[in-house]
C-alpha cells in the first residue's frame, strides 16, 4: 500500500469499525471485540506512519477537488501525528473502558452509542491529517455533528438543552468566525494549504492579520477560550466514556490543535510573534487559565470539576501557540499529548466511582479510596499529570511552556502558570486526598457491596495511568515529533 | 433530430400535457407524463453537453430566422437551469405517483399530471427561449398550471391560496409584459439579442429606465423576494406535496433566471448596476429577506410553512450574490440556485413522506419521527445540514462563494449577514430534529415509514446534495462560466 493510501486508510478504518457495528448489532460481545480491533488496527496503522515522519516525508493523499483551487486532501505532518497518535491510542483503551461502564451502568443504545463514538474518531483523525483550512474545517465540523448524538445520548430533556449549547456554541463560533477567517485567508493568501512557515506573511496590514488571528482564535470554540466556554460543562451530560475520550481527547484536542497548527501553518512563527494581537490573545488565554481554575474549584460534582479543570488546560495549549516561540509550540504540542493521557485518567476515575458507588459528588467520596483504592491511585497520578509534578508526564509539558513565557519575556503570564498550577494542586489533590483519609459521611453506604470498577474498566485505567507515568522517564517520541514540527523537516 | 433537440426539449412535454388529460386513467396519465419528464431529463443532459463542447446554440423555430421568428437560444446558463428544472422533474415524478394518489382524488388524477407537464414545458421554454414576448407567454403557461395544481391540495386553504398566487402572480406577469411592451416600442424588437444591440443607443430616453423598472418588479415578484413574497407561504404549505416540491425547487429558480437574463444579457450589466444601481435596490432588500423570513421561519409550527420561509430567506441569498454585479456574485447565484433547488426539494419531499404517513407536518405531530419514521427523518437531517451550510454539503459550496464574493468588495458585515443567516438555519431545523428525536412518539397512533417509491427519490436528491457538496468542481466551473457568459468576461 502506497504511503498516500496509509494515510486514507487510517481515515477510513474507524468508518468501518462503525460499520461492523452495525452490522453485529445483535450481539453485543461481537461488536465491541470488532471495536476493539478495528481501533487497535487504527493505532497500528498510524503508528506506522511515524517512520516516515522521522525520515522527512509527509506522506499526502489527494482526494478531489471539491471547488477549483480547494481540495480535499490528507498531509500527515509531525504536529498532525501527534494528535493522531494520543486518538487512535485512546480509542480502544476507552472502548474496553465503555464495555466496563456501559453494561455497568445499564445504558441503553448502545449500538448507536459504539457507531458514533467511532465516527467521531475518524473525524478527530480527519482533522489532525488535514492538509488544509479545508479539509480540518470540514472534520471539524463533522466531528461536531457525528458528537451530537454522543452528547445527547440519554435524550433527556437536561440532554436537549445541553446539546442546544454544544451546537449552538460550537457551530456559531466555527461559521460566525473560523469559517470568515478561513475565506479572508483564502483570498488574501490564495491557498489554503499548510506551509512551513505561514502562507499569509505580508499579505495585507498588521490590524488585517490580527482581526484574522482573533477570528481563529475564538472561531474554534472547541479550544474553549473563555468567553466561548459553556459547551464544554454542559457536554459533560454524556455518559463519562463520551465526557473521556471526546471531551479530554478527540473534540477539545482537535480544537486547540487547529489553533497550533493554524500558528505553525497558516500565520507561522515569525509573523505571529510580530502581530499585536497576539499578546492580547495571549492574555485572553492566560485569564482562561485562572477563571477555569477558580470556577473548577468551586464544584463539587466531580465531573464539572474536570470540565473547567479542562478548559483552564487547554488555554495552556492555547497560549503555547501564542507565545510565539519554539519553547511555546513545543510545550503546546506535548501538552496535547501529557494532558490528555493525564485527564482521561482522570475522567475514567470519575465514572468508575459512579458506576461503583454511584456518588458524583466530591464531599460524598471521602472514605471511598480505602473500598476504591486502584481507582483513587490512578486519579492521583492523574492529578499529578495536569498540575505538572514529576513523577507524571505533565510535568514536561508545563517545563516547556514556563521556558516559552521566559523566552517571550512575559513573566505575567509565567506568573498565571505557576498560580494555576496552585489551584489544581488544591482542587485536583483535594480529590484522592479526602477519600484516602477522611472519614466516609455518615449517611453514605461505602459498605462492602461496592468495589473497584468493572474489570474492562480497571484495565483501561491502570493502563491510562501507567503511561502517565511512563511519559515522564520517557517524553522522548513526543519532544521529537514536536522539534520536528518547529524545525519544519529533518532532525 | 439532434439539430431539432433543443424545440423537443420543450414541445414533447407540451404536447403531452393533452395527451394526459385525454386518457383519463390516472395511473396511465402518470405514465404520459413520467415519460415526459424523463425525456426532458434526457434531452436538457444532451443539451448541456453539447453546449459545454460547442459554445452557444441558435434554433430558429419552423425556420424563421431570427429577428422575423422566435429564436431559441441555448447559452451555458439557460442549459444549466434548464437541466436543474429537467432533473427535479424526473426526480419528482415517481414520488407524486405514490404521493398525488393519496392527496389528490382519483378522478382529478388525469388532470393534475396534464397541468404537470404543462407547468415543467412552461418552465423548459422560459430557460431555453431567446424571445422576449415567447418568455411572457411560456410563463403564463406554468403560472397558469401551477396556481391549478395548487388549489387541487387537501386543505381547502389551497383554494385562497392559489388564488392569493393567482392575484400577484398575473400582477407580476402584467408589469413583465408592460415592461416587454415598452421595450418593443423604443426599439422594435422582441429578440433578447437584438434588444442587447439596440438598447445603448436609445438607453438615455426616460421610457427605458421604465421599462426596466416593470421588468424588476414583475420578476421579484415571481421570484418572491422580500416584501414582494406574500403569495409564497400559503402555496407551498397548502399545495399537495409533490407540487410543492416541484415548484419550490424550480419556479422561483427560473425567475431567478429570468433576472439574470434581463439584467445582464437584455439591459446590460453596466446599464442595470451603473446607470440604475440596482444593487442598492436588491441587497437591502435580499439583506432583510436572509435575516427577517429566517427569524419569521423560527417561529412557523407547520413545517412546510417553515420550509416556505426559509425559501424566501434562501432567494436572498441567491439576489444576494447576483447584487454584486461580480464574476464571483453572480457565480454564487447560480450555484445557489443549483444547490438550493437540490436540498428544498429533498427537504419538501421528506415533509411529503410525512404528510402521507402522519397526515399532518404540524410540527408536534412529529414527535418521536426519528425512531418510526428514520428514512424519512434522516433525510430531512441530511437536507437541514445543507441548509445550514455544513461542510460536505452543497449549502457550504454556495456559503463558500458568497461570503468570498462579499469580502472581494470587503463587505464583511454582509458577510457576517450570511453566517447569522445560516446559524438561524441551524435553528429552525433544529427545531424539527429535537422533536422528532427527543420526544417520544404517540403509542396508540400507528406511524410506519413512508413507502419506497417515495424515499427513494427523497433519498436521490439527499445524495445528491452531498455529492456535489463533497465534489463541487463542475458545477462550480459551469457556474463560474455561465456568470462569465452573463457579464461577458474571460470569453
Amino acid at each position: 500500500m502506497s504511503v498516500g493510501l496509509l494515510v486514507g486508510f487510517c481515515v477510513l478504518l474507524p468508518v468501518l469499525g462503525a460499520v461492523l457495528v452495525l452490522v453485529l448489532r445483535n450481539y453485543p460481545n461481537a461488536r465491541e471485540a470488532a471495536t476493539l480491533l478495528v481501533g487497535a488496527a487504527t493505532f497500528y496503522h498510524v503508528l506506522g506512519l511515524l517512520h516516515y515522519i522521522r525520515e522527512g516525508a509527509r506522506p499526502r493523499l489527494d482526494l478531489l477537488e471539491v471547488v477549483p483551487g480547494v481540495q480535499l486532501a490528507f498531509e500527515v505532518e509531525p504536529l498532525g501525528l501527534v494528535f493522531a497518535l494520543v486518538a487512535s491510542f485512546l480509542w480502544p483503551v476507552t472502548t474496553l473502558y465503555s464495555i466496563g461502564y456501559m453494561r455497568g451502568h445499564h445504558e441503553e443504545n448502545q449500538t448507536r452509542f459504539f457507531f458514533f463514538f467511532a465516527i467521531a474518531i475518524a473525524g478527530a483523525l480527519g482533522v489532525a491529517f488535514s492538509a488544509n483550512l479545508f479539509t480540518l474545517f470540514a472534520f471539524y465540523e463533522f466531528l461536531t455533528f457525528c458528537t451530537f448524538p454522543l452528547v445527547t445520548h440519554h435524550q433527556t430533556e437536561e440532554a436537549k438543552k445541553a446539546g442546544r449549547i454544544y451546537l449552538g456554541i460550537l457551530l456559531s463560533t466555527s461559521v460566525g468566525f473560523q469559517l470568515i477567517a478561513i475565506i479572508w485567508t483564502w483570498q488574501l493568501a490564495g491557498t489554503v494549504e499548510f506551509t512551513e512557515g505561514g502562507i499569509l506573511a505580508g499579505t495585507a496590514s498588521a490590524g488585517v492579520l490580527g482581526a484574522i488571528l482573533i477570528l481563529f482564535v475564538f472561531g474554534v470554540g472547541k479550544a474553549a477560550v473563555m468567553p466561548f466556554h459553556r459547551w464544554l460543562p454542559a457536554a459533560m451530560v454524556a455518559p463519562t466514556p463520551v465526557s473521556a475520550l471526546l471531551h479530554a481527547v478527540a473534540v477539545v484536542k482537535a480544537g486547540v490543535f487547529t489553533v497550533l497548527k493554524v500558528s505553525l501553518y497558516v500565520f507561522g512563527i515569525d509573523l505571529l510573534a510580530t502581530l499585536a494581537a497576539t499578546d492580547w490573545l495571549a492574555w485572553a488565554a492566560g485569564a482562561t487559565i485562572i477563571l477555569g481554575s477558580l470556577v473548577a474549584f468551586k464544584q463539587d460534582n466531580l465531573k464539572a470539576r474536570l470540565a473547567y479543570s479542562t478548559i483552564s488546560q487547554l488555554s495552556y495549549i492555547v497560549l503555547g501557540a501564542l507565545l510565539a516561540n519554539e519553547w511555546g509550540i513545543i510545550g503546546g504540542g506535548m501538552h496535547i499529548a501529557m494532558h490528555a493521557f493525564g485527564k482521561i485518567t482522570l475522567f475514567f476515575a470519575a465514572g468508575a466511582i459512579m458506576v461503583a458507588a454511584h456518588e458524583k459528588k466530591i464531599s460524598r467520596m471521602h472514605g471511598l479510596g480505602r473500598t476504591m483504592p486502584i481507582t483513587f491511585a490512578a486519579f492521583f497520578v492523574g492529578s499529578l499529570s495536569i498540575i505538572g509534578l514529576p513523577p507524571a508526564g505533565g510535568s514536561w509539558s508545563k517545563w516547556f511552556l514556563g521556558m516559552g513565557t521566559l523566552e517571550a519575556g512575559q513573566y505575567g503570564l509565567l506568573v498565571v502558570l505557576m498560580l494555576s498550577s496552585l489551584l489544581g494542586l488544591y482542587y485536583l489533590l483535594e480529590v484522592p486526598v479526602k477519600a484516602f483519609f477522611f472519614a466516609p459521611p455518615d449517611d453514605a453506604h461505602h459498605g462492602p457491596g461496592i468495589k473497584e470498577a468493572p474489570l474492562p474498566s480497571l484495565i483501561a485505567i491502570v493502563i491510562t495511568a501507567s503511561a502517565t507515568v511512563a511519559f515522564f522517564f520517557w517524553p522522548d517520541l513526543w519532544h521529537e515529533l514536536m522539534t520536528l514540527a518547529v524545525s519544519g523537516g529533518a532532525s | 433530430m439532434s439539430q431539432h433537440l433543443p424545440v423537443l426539449l420543450v414541445a414533447v412535454p407540451l404536447f403531452l400535457a393533452p395527451v394526459a388529460a385525454l386518457v383519463g386513467r390516472w395511473k396511465l396519465a402518470w405514465a404520459v407524463a413520467a415519460a415526459g419528464c424523463w425525456w426532458a431529463f434526457a434531452a436538457s443532459i444532451m443539451l448541456l453537453r453539447r453546449v459545454m463542447d460547442e459554445g452557444t446554440i441558435h434554433y430558429a423555430m419552423g425556420g424563421w430566422e431570427a429577428p422575423y421568428g422566435i429564436e431559441y437560444r441555448i447559452d451555458l446558463v439557460s442549459a444549466f437551469v434548464a437541466l436543474i428544472v429537467a432533473a427535479i422533474g424526473a426526480v419528482v415524478i415517481p414520488y407524486a405517483r405514490t404521493s398525488i394518489a393519496k392527496e389528490v382524488s382519483e378522478d382529478r388524477g388525469a388532470l393534475f399530471y396534464s397541468a404537470f407537464l404543462l407547468c415543467l414545458s412552461g418552465l423548459l421554454g422560459i430557460s431555453v427561449t431567446g424571445d422576449v414576448f415567447n418568455v411572457f407567454v411560456f410563463l403564463e403557461v406554468s403560472s397558469l398550471s401551477a396556481y391549478a395544481m395548487i388549489a387541487l391540495g387537501q386543505d381547502r386553504r389551497a383554494l385562497t391560496a392559489a388564488f392569493q398566487y393567482l392575484i400577484m402572480g398575473s400582477t407580476g406577469a402584467t408589469f413583465i409584459v408592460i415592461g416587454i411592451g415598452l421595450l418593443y416600442v423604443m426599439t422594435g424588437t422582441l429578440n433578447m439579442a437584438d434588444l442587447a444591440e439596440r438598447l445603448p443607443a436609445v438607453s438615455d430616453n426616460r421610457t427605458i429606465p421604465v421599462a426596466f423598472t416593470f421588468l424588476t418588479v414583475g420578476i421579484t415578484l415571481k421570484l418572491a423576494l422580500f416584501p414582494l413574497h406574500l403569495w409564497l407561504p400559503n402555496a407551498y404549505t397548502y399545495a399537495p406535496s409533490a407540487v410543492t416540491a416541484f415548484i419550490a425547487s424550480t419556479a422561483t429558480k427560473v425567475a431567478v433566471y429570468l433576472l439574470l437574463r434581463f439584467f445582464f444579457t437584455v439591459f446590460g450589466a453596466a446599464f442595470a448596476f451603473e446607470q440604475m444601481q440596482l444593487d442598492m435596490v436588491l441587497m437591502p432588500l435580499a439583506l432583510v429577506a436572509i435575516l427577517g423570513m429566517s427569524l419569521v421561519a423560527i417561529y412557523q409550527e407547520n413545517v412546510k410553512r417553515l420550509l416556505a420561509f426559509s425559501s424566501v430567506a434562501q432567494i436572498g441569498y441567491m439576489v444576494l450574490g447576483i447584487s454584486f454585479g461580480s464574476v464571483l456574485g453572480v457565480t454564487s447565484g447560480i450555484l445557489h440556485l443549483f444547490n438550493h433547488a437540490l436540498m428544498k426539494g429533498a427537504l419538501f419531499m421528506a415533509m411529503g413522506c410525512v404528510m402521507y404517513s402522519v397526515g399532518s407536518v404540524r410540527i408536534e405531530k412529529m414527535a418521536g419521527l426519528g425512531k418510526v419514521m428514520p428514512w424519512t427523518m434522516a433525510a430531512f437531517v441530511g437536507g437541514g445540514l445543507s441548509l445550514i451550510g455544513v461542510p460536505f454539503t452543497v449549502g457550504f459550496v454556495s456559503k463558500w462563494y458568497l461570503v468570498q464574493a462579499a469580502l472581494e468588495q470587503g463587505m464583511w458585515p454582509v458577510a457576517a449577514v450570511v453566517m447569522v443567516g445560516s446559524l438561524m438555519a441551524l435553528v429552525y431545523i433544529w427545531k424539527v430534529v429535537e422533536v422528532a428525536y427527543f420526544q417520544a412518539a404517540d403509542p396508540d397512533h400507528q406511524i410506519r415509514e413512508a413507502p419506497l417509491s417515495m424515499l427513494v427519490p427523497t433519498w436521490v436528491l439527499v445524495l445528491a446534495s452531498f455529492y456535489f457538496g463533497i465534489d463541487a468542481s463542475t458545477t462550480a466551473s459551469i457556474a463560474t462560466r455561465a456568470a462569465e457568459t452573463l457579464l461577458g468576461v474571460g470569453l
